[in-house]
């Protein structure tokens, strides 16, 4: 079992609500902007707290209320591309890749997998969208992650962009081996990427 | 150049301007904290006390520092080592170069993005490591550019100083005071034009010192 999630929680006026339990391999969070998706990201990496369920991950309990459990984000060993790149402006494309990373040693590896070694010495303020987007997946891959969660990351890129951005992430699949979580609005993507697809309803308005 | 006398004034005013930016520069990142990221109830009431030295006369804050440091005052244990002395008219100068430095903070740390700090909890690291290395680096600007506004400040202190501390030469007759007295004296025009320069010329010297290090802390950011 990769994700085994099942949370409830409120965001404003709205609740949203999640639940799946998949197996290895590349999942896919499909479903109408608005749904949630990425409230649910969130929940699983720690920075919103579901008001109940569980969220376990491999053999990991990450949230449970019944047993106490809710552990902080950097505990969590998640890593998140969201869907903006959010790299630090005051450190290098190389300081941005190694923040969370325990050293140096699968650098270059990583760098030149996602086409970024020429841009280790530049700022993020110099990069293109597509560059700054691949130094997001490069900084959560080198931080020794446990899983990946992925929002929309073949958003407002062009045709031949995305089918670049495809075939990173089916290389990415096959050389980490990790449980990744995939969230896109693009049903085809669904079906192309995903082992397993789960489809999100929407979130219920109350009153 | 200088004469001992203005030696002395200007020593004076940098170590009083110096210890009172020193002292108040944690004092103000605390409470800008707790004013942009903190949420409890006397948030209006910490606001507006901290303030108040911006807008109540420099006069009336300079008399409540005396009631509170008068020997027979709450902290009157202290008014030996206060009153008088170059100690009180750096709590004077601090009291309020306060305000400045802690809305320039408050500014800097409201527009650190929440998300970066978000970022890197997901990539390991807790909350101190997060502080330290994200929004501690990206509000830098804004707290240099807090240290010089309250230093700016305090070298200007004037009413409050004098109603707290009077003007002792020597021990609490900085820059602004010794000018007023120059200019009370007859003839002194001569010594007041001299001080007055030197006092440009250290706000100026402040201001690009400050320029200097805003850009060295990396992003460019102009102070002022």
């Amino acid at each position: 079992m990769s994700f085994d999630v099942d949370v409830t929680g409120w965001r404003g006026e709205a609740i949203i609500r999640a639940r799946f339990a998949t197996g290895p391999g590349v999942t896919v969070l499909v479903g109408a902007s608005g749904a949630g998706k990425t409230s649910v990201l969130h929940m699983i990496a720690g920075l919103v707290r579901p008001d109940r369920g569980h969220v376990r991950v491999g053999a990991a309990v990450l949230f449970d209320l019944t047993q106490g459990m809710d552990l902080p984000p950097e505990r969590r060993r998640a890593g998140y591309v969201f869907q903006e790149p959010r790299l630090f402006p005051h450190l290098t494309v190389r300081g941005n890749l190694l923040y969370g990373a325990k050293g140096p040693d699968r650098l270059a590896e990583t760098a030149a997998l996602l086409d970024i070694d020429r841009l280790l010495d530049r700022w993020p303020r110099s990069l293109s969208g597509g560059e700054a987007r691949r130094v997001a997946i490069g900084r959560a891959m080198l931080s020794d992650p446990a899983f990946l969660l992925l929002d929309e990351p073949l958003a407002s890129l062009d045709p031949a962009r995305k089918e670049e951005a495809m075939m990173l992430i089916e290389r990415v699949r096959g050389e980490a081996g990790l449980p990744i979580l995939l969230v896109t609005h693009d049903e085809r993507e669904a079906e192309r990427l995903g082992d397993t697809v789960v489809a999100m309803t929407g979130s219920t308005r109350s009153g | 150049m200088l004469t001992t006398v203005e030696w002395q004034v200007l020593q004076l005013s940098l170590l009083v301007g110096c210890v009172a930016t020193l002292v108040i520069l944690p004092i103000a990142f605390a409470t800008a904290w707790a004013l942009a990221r903190g949420r409890f109830r006397a948030k209006w009431l910490l606001d507006g006390l901290v303030h108040l030295p911006l807008v109540v006369p420099p006069v009336v804050t300079g008399w409540a520092l005396l009631t509170l440091f008068a020997p027979a005052g709450p902290l009157g244990a202290m008014s030996a080592s206060v009153l008088f002395r170059w100690t009180g008219a750096a709590i004077a100068a601090g009291v309020m170069a306060l305000p400045l430095a802690v809305r320039a903070i408050r500014l800097s740390l409201e527009a650190v993005d929440r998300r970066l700090e978000e970022a890197a909890r997901t990539l390991g690291a807790g909350r101190g490591r997060t502080f330290r290395t994200v929004t501690l680096p990206l509000a830098l600007p804004g707290v240099l550019a807090g240290a010089v506004l309250a230093f700016a400040r305090a070298l200007g202190e004037f009413g409050a100083t004098i109603t707290f501390v009077g003007s002792v030469p020597g021990e609490t007759e900085t820059l602004p005071l010794a000018i007023y007295a120059a200019i009370q004296r007859p003839g002194g025009e001569a010594a007041a034009w001299r001080l007055a320069v030197l006092s440009v010329a250290l706000s100026l010297i402040a201001l690009v010192v400050s320029e200097a290090l805003a850009r060295r802390a990396g992003r460019g950011v102009h102070v002022l």
